[in-house]
């Protein structure tokens, strides 16, 4: 019963944030959308006991991921609302409306297919006991799931350096640029 | 079974309303507090300054804050005609119920005994229960998840002004913030190795034993110096105050702001001074330890735990009186080139000692791995300082 209402409340936050995000015409209005999103899905995993997921939701992408897409929206100043005829590419609009009901048509396919939802496995983030759920986590992240974890880690690190090369300011200039 | 004995049987109406009574006292408990310590940093940083300070209404002034308050609510709430409507009502809503809700995780009270785990309840209404709002499994990522809500506050304030200096002020702080939030938590994550769990209840059960389990000593000082310096880069205090420099930026994100929502933010910071004095007693100073003398016995461990707070409180206002403010480079080269590096090295060192006494490894062979890797890590982090530190100055010899 409480379950249900949790579910319904926290799948209304989902949904109106989802369609918040693509709806609003400013971009910072989007990312706030975004971040009500990803709070509905922490009070869904929270539901499922899986605190520590819910509690790394709200920590890592509500608040570090989005902050740096509001600091890009912010520095870039893209912060108003566009015309987005001008501009986009034309096939654009057309690829997106495919793939739209391309992946609405596969939902809807997996939920009419799957005459049963519940696979009796118990989940990996939401433990039996409460305060194994991170002793849990972590045993399966660094046994079975070790190296897909560590190449995850290499790849940010690429990233990392990769973004560092690119910003550094070019060491030789141009003689013109040179005297400013 | 773990949390709150509360609800271990069921929930009924008196579980609901000894919930209801919790929060309307801290909720209580957060107002005056906020009101006393705005008084205090002032008179504090008079006296340090050879001042009086407020000293009309009231006794000792002591009704100044009150005063200040009841002004804000009557003067004109402005709104600037390029700001975003919504969104600047939002933001100081923001910064408030976060830094009301980060409060809930701390035990303020509650007699804690040697053995771990069970005890620490108090008697109300006949029921058992925490002298804390609440204490979920996930403990105190709940004030790490709440302080990096709490940045969105300030970015939309600063956003939504629709003005220059607020926006400036706003982008330093976010930036600040993520900068610092990666060494505080690293800091937490010292304690929580050492505890072996997330609950803030746990954690101060484990330092109930007197001065020498406090995780203070037990984690030796670092990860609380880092704290400490994270938390008031985090809390946006001097000498990491760059968010409202008035010399640079008038007023920073709020400048915008008037009447009662720039009360909030107001309020919203000096709670969260509270609230990160309140984590640090938790964390690292046995939160309510302390030894029972005579009379009530739940009441001392709270005496305790406010007066270990207050010194806390003191620190914080002395650092404003005296550190200058930093510049923004020295800001970010202490937060990535000092505290990180820091902090992770002695994470790292942590859970070695652990998994030495959990794995009874000996000893000599690990402290010399340790203090082999700690060399090549060094070196390698000095000389990847040093050679980012040349390309710096090349680049600006060049230009």
């Amino acid at each position: 019963m409480v379950d249900t209402i949790v579910f319904l409340v926290a799948a209304v936050i989902c949904l109106t944030g989802a369609l918040g995000v693509i709806l609003a015409r400013n971009p910072v209005h989007s990312a706030l959308m975004l971040v009500m999103t990803l709070f509905g899905i922490a009070v869904q995993f929270v539901s499922q006991e899986a605190h520590f997921l819910a509690a790394v939701q709200v920590i890592v992408y509500a608040g570090a991921i989005v902050v740096l897409f509001l600091f890009v929206i912010m520095l870039l100043g893209v912060d108003t609302a566009q015309n987005l005829e001008i501009g986009a590419l034309p096939a654009q609009k057309w690829a997106a409306l495919c793939f739209g009901v391309g992946s609405l048509a596969l939902t809807g396919y997996i939920i009419l297919a799957v005459d049963n939802p519940v696979t009796g496995r118990p989940g990996m983030g939401g433990a039996i006991d409460e305060t194994a759920n991170v002793r849990l986590l972590a045993r399966s992240l660094f046994s079975n799931y070790v190296y897909a974890f560590e190449l995850t880690s290499l790849l940010l690190v690429i990233a990392v350096i990769g973004a560092v090369v690119l910003a550094r300011k070019p060491v030789k200039q141009l003689p013109e640029e040179a005297g400013r | 079974m773990t949390g709150d004995p509360l609800f271990h049987d069921g929930v009924d109406l008196v579980d609901i309303g000894i919930m209801g009574l919790k929060v309307v006292v801290a909720f209580g408990f957060l107002l005056v507090a906020t009101m006393f310590m705005v008084w205090f940093e002032r008179k504090l940083i008079s006296d340090m300054q050879n001042r009086i300070g407020p000293n009309v209404a009231g006794p000792w002034g002591l009704l100044q804050t009150f005063a200040d308050g009841v002004k804000f609510f009557f003067k004109e709430d402005l709104r600037p005609e390029n700001a975003d409507p919504l969104v600047f009502r939002l933001a100081p809503y923001i910064s408030a119920v976060t830094a009301f809700l980060s409060f809930a995780i701390v035990p303020v009270g509650g007699v804690f005994k040697d053995v771990p785990g069970t005890t620490g309840t108090v008697n109300i209404f006949g029921r058992e229960t925490f002298l804390q709002v609440a204490d979920p499994p996930i403990g105190i990522l709940l004030l790490l998840a709440m302080s990096s809500i709490a940045v969105y506050g300030i970015m939309l304030a600063g956003w939504s002004s629709g003005s220059k200096y607020p926006l400036i002020g706003s982008v330093r702080a976010s930036a600040q913030a993520i900068s610092y939030e990666a060494a505080l938590g690293m800091s937490v994550v010292a304690v929580v190795i050492l505890a072996g769990t997330l609950s803030t209840h746990d954690i101060v059960a484990h330092q109930a034993g007197g001065i020498n389990t406090w995780f203070l000593v037990t984690s030796g000082v670092i990860p609380f110096i880092v704290f400490l310096i994270a938390a008031t880069a985090e809390l946006n205090r001097p000498p990491f105050d760059l968010v409202e420099a008035e010399q640079e930026l008038v007023g920073g994100f709020h400048t915008e702001y008037s009447s009662i929502r720039f009360a909030l933010f107001f309020l919203a910071e000096f709670m969260n001074v509270i609230t990160m004095s309140a984590i640090m007693v938790t964390l690292f100073f046995g939160g309510p330890a302390g030894p029972i003398f005579f009379g009530l016995t739940w009441f001392w461990p709270t005496i305790w735990f406010m007066s270990k707070v207050m010194v806390f409180l003191f620190i914080f206002v002395w650092f404003r009186a005296t550190l200058p403010r930093l510049r923004y480079d020295q800001l970010m080269d202490l937060g990535w080139k000092v505290l990180i590096p820091l902090s992770l090295f002695w994470l790292m060192f942590i859970s070695l000692k652990e998994l030495r006494a959990s794995n009874d490894w000996n000893w000599i062979a690990t402290y010399a791995a340790a203090a082999g890797g700690l060399l090549l890590g060094g070196t390698l982090l000095i000389t990847a300082l040093r050679a980012g530190d040349r390309a710096y100055q090349k680049d600006s010899e060049d230009a």
